[in-house]
């Protein structure tokens, strides 16, 4: 009688635990800083929580349903610390669970569009459901996550613009690039022997950076070119770039009093693929013999097979590409190279124009402000997993992290 | 002078801001813009493969008609072209069953010509790099002979011969041969590549302001 009184309690208390649990309250709203196809889900973590405990979220189109599971994932996971998102957008900690639901059955939610989600715990029998909230997911103007990038690009471009003005006013010191010197020799070199300078843009299109800074550079060398009397030729891999390129060098045969030496087959349309590309300019290499060469622009596989060919022919190359996967092979094979940011930083050391000076100081000082905080986030994190606090200095990684 | 220059300097800047701005808008109306110029984008490349064309056939007319030497090879071009552009009309864009594969005319001669020829250039890449290594590592002075160094211990890492020459010879050494070459590739190595890549952002961002702002316009044939 008293035993089966104590197994009576055992299970009524087993049962209160087990079957009578609520689901925790939850609660939806729009995603901020996204494009309006995504919902947020928040509930607080509960004193029944286990591995062998699962949440299943469930969303539907209707506030009567049908309901169709979302996910089930362990009661143990999901916490608020788990999702990559900056502090100033997103409070970490364990006292809470969410989830981003991005469809329902498979399909995609649509922005501004009323959707209903319910919260259920299964404690292995099955699920026990809670009421359901809705949400209204919207469009956002401004991705908050991206907040210190923006900040960092008004403020780069800021130091830019104050040191243009300083620059027009005071001279700044330009530290020597020796392969940007050495463009006079190479065309020199090139005119004495009588044999033709090569110029390539690299394998890109206008869309990038690297490509106009060739197309800058190249106003330069042809201008040189054109007072020398020199053969320039500029095969080309992009009909944009060549069309491009093609006003970029009239106009520096112009500017050098040589209009007359034009001649639109300077810049000539060889193919778009890759390695066609690469024999036919090894291939011209190897005929014509040329005294310079010049690589800029950005670069792949291609970048060794060209320099190879163009050192075997006996041509002062120089090279300048920001693809830091191809500087050793052009550190290799060419005379001098210019790397990284040496390319970008060609025009203003060839103008020797104040404005464009005024912004290399600038890039120094994003260098100096980047590797103080490397510097710094180095030491705070070291010091950080000493005190046993890493997860604190998060916080200051932040600020330099990406969130895309 | 008003159409060469200030329209497009103003055509640079709104859409360097616009675009600039786009990367943190995250609205739709923000990647519709995004998608429509991207589209734009592929329209006008298309076209200008006509001037590519025109440029090609022109300057290998050129070669042929004044016979300059190595003519010979700008016949090839035109073949090449006249071939496969012959090949396509023939076959009217019909499927042909192959063996266990469905190709156009087209697709045959891109597979079995154009294909063995791109990986028989990408294989000249081994005997470039042997050369070029060959000139390259000869320790001249302390750099050269560190750069010798470091690439013979991360060569030892990569092959199994190597370790099994690290563990023979060198065996007694806390380290591993590929411990070694991780070290060298993971710190030294991609601190130099950050260093590089840090300066890269940073002058492409200021490459572009100076375009968006006029400062830079030399790529526009105009005095930079």
């Amino acid at each position: 009688m008293r035993v089966s009184f104590i197994v009576g309690l055992l299970m009524s208390l087993w049962t209160s635990q087990v079957f009578g649990v609520e689901p925790p309250p939850l609660s939806a709203s729009d995603l901020p800083g996204d494009d309006g196809k995504a919902v947020l889900l928040l509930w607080p973590r509960m004193p029944y929580e286990a591995s062998q405990v699962f949440y299943v979220v469930q969303g539907a189109e209707e506030p009567e349903g049908p309901f169709e599971e979302v996910t089930r994932f362990p009661s143990t996971s999901r916490y608020r610390t788990e999702r990559r998102a900056p502090f100033w957008t997103w409070r970490k900690g364990k006292d809470e669970h969410f989830f981003v639901v991005r469809t329902i059955g498979g399909t995609p939610l649509e922005s501004s569009r009323e959707y209903y989600f319910r919260l259920g715990v299964d404690l292995g029998e099955g699920p026990s459901f809670g009421s359901a909230v809705s949400a209204l997911p919207k469009p956002n103007w401004f991705d908050f996550k991206k907040l210190n990038n923006f900040i960092f690009m008004v403020l780069f471009a800021g130091v830019v613009l104050w040191f243009i003005g300083r620059a027009r006013k005071k001279e700044l010191f330009l530290r020597r690039i020796p392969g940007l010197d050495a463009i006079e020799e190479a065309i020199g070199r090139a005119t004495e022997m009588g044999r033709p300078i090569y110029y390539l843009t690299g394998r890109l299109g206008m869309s990038s950076v690297s490509t106009i800074a060739a197309t800058i550079i190249l106003r330069d060398i042809a201008k040189r070119a054109a007072g020398y009397d020199a053969q320039l030729k500029v095969p080309h891999t992009d009909p944009v770039v060549m069309a491009v390129c093609r006003e970029v060098v009239k106009g520096a045969y112009l500017e050098a009093g040589r209009p007359d030496a034009y001649k639109e087959e300077i810049n000539f349309y060889v193919t778009d693929d890759q390695f066609s590309y690469t024999m036919a300019v090894d291939g011209m290499m190897v005929r014509e013999r040329p005294a310079a060469v010049f690589l800029m622009g950005y670069y792949y596989a291609e970048s060794l097979l060209l320099a190879e060919v163009g050192a075997s022919v006996g041509a002062i190359q120089i090279a300048g590409t920001d693809a830091e996967h191809q500087l050793p092979f052009f550190v290799t094979a060419c005379d001098y190279t210019l790397m990284g940011e040496e390319l970008y930083a060609a025009s203003a050391y060839l103008s020797k124009e104040p404005a464009l000076i005024g912004t290399l100081r600038a890039q120094d000082v994003g260098k100096a402000f980047l590797t103080t905080f490397l510097v710094l986030g180095a030491i705070a994190y070291t010091l950080g997993v000493w005190a046993g606090i890493e997860h604190k200095m998060e916080y200051f990684l932040d600020i330099l992290r990406d969130f895309p | 002078m008003f159409l060469r220059q200030y329209v497009p300097m103003a055509i640079a800047f709104v859409i360097g801001v616009a675009f600039a701005v786009q990367y943190y808008v995250p609205h739709p109306a923000s990647e519709g813009l995004l998608t429509t110029v991207n589209d734009w984008l592929i329209v006008v490349s298309g076209f200008s493969m006509v001037l590519g064309l025109a440029s090609l056939m022109g300057s290998h007319w050129a070669k042929v008609r004044r016979a300059v030497p190595g003519w010979g090879y700008s016949l090839v071009v035109f073949l090449g072209i006249l071939g496969t552009l012959a090949v396509g009309i023939v076959s009217k864009g019909k499927m042909f069953a192959g063996e266990g594969l469905t190709l156009t005319a087209l697709g045959w001669v891109y597979d079995n010509m154009l294909v063995p020829l791109q990986g028989t250039v990408f294989s000249l890449l081994a005997f470039f790099m042997a050369s070029a290594t060959f000139r390259t590592f000869r320790a001249r002075n302390l750099e050269a002979g560190l750069l010798l160094t470091a690439a013979f211990l991360v060569m030892l890492g990569h092959v199994p011969l190597g370790e099994y020459i690290w563990d023979k010879l060198l065996g007694f050494l806390p380290s591993k041969a590929d411990q070694v070459m991780g070290w060298i590739m993971n710190v030294p190595n991609m601190a130099a590549k950050r260093g590089i890549l840090l300066g890269v952002g940073l002058g492409a961002i200021a490459t572009s302001l100076k375009i968006i702002f006029g400062i830079e316009r030399a790529y526009m044939g105009e005095g930079g």
